[in-house]
């Protein structure tokens, strides 16, 4: 019975004794079953077995269950790309047009499906590289100001306001983009398009409604993917050693060397993957782009001041009209392909943090 | 030797140097420019808000938003109200969310109490991380391509919710798994030398001391959930009357009433806009609420 504790303890939360444990929980009650006082020693078999059989299949009931939990989830994962490609490779098949290369996505006639996925990639990967151009130092810089400069008493509502942001949903960003902020925007726009529209980023764009840019949808995000990075960035730096930093103030360091060489170089890689599980949500983001983003029909040219559509908001566009597989397997297989970017960022975020160990 | 040494002139220089005004001003123009982020990120948020009030809160004050419906309504007449839409949040949220709980508890107990470091633990807690990173679009067609177009049933309220399940599991995962890690082992240990089996430990014991805390994690994601927009775009359609039936039958909800009437340019369209956006600010609020008084009502009891 002593023994039961010293194989629980040590291992933890999760103890791996699970398995040892179920036979100790059995012989456990002979040593105990003194209290119903079957006077001499062999008492204890007749109760036992009873109590100890229907404890241990509880015991293995329970824990089919929810292993078959934790192999759900699992298979889950597989079910999503598998269905989906299911879904998707008829249409690829009988695409007309190069499913990578192709800059259409004419699903009018399920007899003569051209579809591909370039625009879509080119519009996605630059409004949502861009949303992480902003939010990266902003978000560094809230995570630094809530964990280093705030005060102590002020850090937890801070905190808290930033997280009301996250809970805003996202439609409600999408109509206050395209109604409230891009009027705003329009005179930046007009003033970065005459000034720097030499360079491809800044060119005047084709988007034919004022504001319903590439540039006002990734400023949108921007705000949208922020407190994804600032909470994990948050929760990294504040377990920076206080004795790095107790030593940096001892050398005479100030806040911000502080910062620099004790919080920075502990936090860098906790931040890097914050600010990639951000550009994971800002690739899926559907919403609040279809909103903003203006419909267009001609070709990206990478211009921030263009229209067009990401993967997403073209699905979410264009899905509700359709009433055959084929066409509808053309936007899964648009689908697929952000399922299979979200999926590498996203576990390229969370290899980046597991060998930091900065978070569990 | 040779050198002469000015006996006036500490051996020592001054221990603590003041520090040079180049570092003084980078230390200030670091503490400006941190500020400053904050702010950044305040201004959106004080400027949705204050967008979303302004816009809606008059319309949300008029009789039978809360109890009416849109049916018969033309588009820019007014009146009316979005009862159908709350109806239809509420229900394929509550759908999900009953789903989604159990799944998502017994996943979190898996990974803490049982999982430990085995492989499949850790193929689980991987793919968590992974399904907390699918865009909704994503499960959206997911449950379209299963639902719908493999088992042949009708778009419906009822698929939303199961797309929903998808996003909701992850979020119930990490917020049980992080209170049942919390739990000091003392008392499963306490249990298990009582003779206790392990699976009436965890019911008993493991659960109802890290009640509190899963709780409000369960709110959390519902308030979460509330705000998706994209599964509605694909597995149901809009209705303007109130539907009851998740099983069949097109169904509003606040945000495909917002984008429904995103289409509809007169003042009544954007009133019903800003409204339902306002309605479901308050929802999610409301939730977030219940989630802050059960963990206070649930907390164990410290001594």
């Amino acid at each position: 019975m002593t023994d039961l504790p010293v194989t629980g303890g040590p291992a933890g939360a999760g103890d791996t004794g699970v398995v040892r444990g179920l036979p100790v929980t059995a012989t456990i009650p002979e040593g105990h079953v003194r209290m119903p006082d079957t006077g001499p020693p062999p008492a204890p078999p007749p109760d036992e077995p009873a109590g100890a059989t229907s404890s241990r299949r509880g015991d293995r009931l329970f824990r089919w269950l929810v292993t078959g939990s934790g192999a759900f989830v699992v298979a889950l994962i597989g079910a999503i790309g598998l269905f989906l490609l299911v879904q998707a490779i008829p249409s690829v098949l009988v695409d007309q047009d190069n499913f990578l290369l192709s800059r259409n996505f004419d699903t009018e006639d399920p007899a003569n499906l051209r579809f591909g996925i370039l625009d879509l990639l080119l519009v996605t990967v630059e409004v949502s590289v861009f949303a992480l151009v902003l939010a990266m130092p902003v978000g560094l810089g809230i995570a630094l100001f809530l964990t280093q400069y705030a005060p102590p008493r002020l850090a937890r509502p801070f905190g808290y306001l930033i997280d009301v942001l996250a809970a805003v949903p996202s439609i409600i960003f999408g109509l206050w983009g395209i109604l409230v902020l891009a009027p705003v925007l329009e005179p930046v726009a007009g003033w970065l398009q005459a000034h720097l529209g030499g360079f491809f980023l800044f060119a005047p764009g084709n988007s034919g409604i004022a504001g319903a840019t590439v540039f006002t949808a990734g400023i949108v995000l921007a705000v949208m993917i922020l407190p994804i990075i600032t909470s994990i960035t948050r929760e990294v730096f504040e377990r920076t050693p206080r004795t790095h930093v107790e030593a940096a103030l001892a050398l005479g360091a100030t806040r911000w060397e502080v910062i620099r060489i004790a919080v920075l170089p502990f936090g860098r890689s906790g931040y890097i993957s914050a600010s990639m599980l951000g550009l994971g949500r800002a690739l899926g983001e559907t919403i609040a782009l279809t909103i903003i983003l203006a419909g267009v029909q001609t070709p990206f040219s990478g211009s921030l001041f263009d229209g067009g559509a990401t993967f997403a908001s073209k699905i979410a566009l264009s899905f509700a009209e359709l009433n055959n597989d084929l066409s509808a397997g053309a936007y899964i297989a648009a689908g697929l392909v952000l399922f299979v970017l979200t999926f590498a960022v996203n576990a390229l975020a969370r290899a980046v943090i597991a060998r930091s160990g900065a978070v569990a | 030797m040779s050198t002469t040494i000015d006996l006036d002139e500490p051996a020592v220089g001054p221990t603590f140097t003041p520090i040079s005004t180049g570092r003084k001003i980078r230390n200030g123009i670091a503490a400006v420019l941190v500020t400053l982020a904050f702010l950044v990120a305040v201004v959106p948020l004080v400027w949705v808000l204050w967008t979303v009030i302004a816009e809606g809160l008059s319309v949300v004050l008029r009789p039978g938003w809360w109890t009416q419906s849109l049916n018969g309504l033309l588009g820019r007449q007014q009146g009316g109200g979005a009862y159908h839409a709350i109806y239809g949040t509420l229900m394929q949220s509550l759908i999900a969310a009953a789903i989604a709980t159990p799944i998502g508890i017994l996943v979190a107990i898996y990974l803490v109490e049982y999982g430990a470091k085995s492989r499949l633990a850790r193929a689980t807690t991987f793919m968590v991380d992974i399904l907390t990173g699918i865009p909704s679009i994503v499960a959206a067609l997911f449950v379209y391509a299963v639902w719908i177009a493999i088992l042949g049933f009708d778009r419906s309220a009822f698929a939303v919710s199961l797309a929903l399940v998808l996003l909701m599991v992850p979020v119930v995962v990490r917020s049980t798994e992080e209170m049942l890690r919390i739990v000091p082992d003392d008392l499963r240990e306490a249990a298990y030398a009582l003779g206790v089996p392990k699976w009436k430990t965890i019911v008993r014991i493991v659960i109802p001391t890290a009640l509190s805390g899963m709780l409000t994690g369960i709110s959390l994601a519902l308030a979460r959930i509330m705000g998706e927009t994209a599964p509605m775009l694909i597995l149901v359609a809009y209705a303007p009357f109130i539907n009851y039936n998740v099983f069949a039958g097109n169904m509003a909800s606040l945000p495909l009433l917002m984008t429904v009437e995103r289409a509809n340019p007169t003042e009544a369209g954007s009133d019903r806009i800003w409204g339902a956006a306002i309605t479901l600010i308050l929802i999610i609020t409301v939730f977030q609420l219940i989630a802050a008084l059960l963990s206070r009502v649930t907390a164990p009891k410290t001594k």
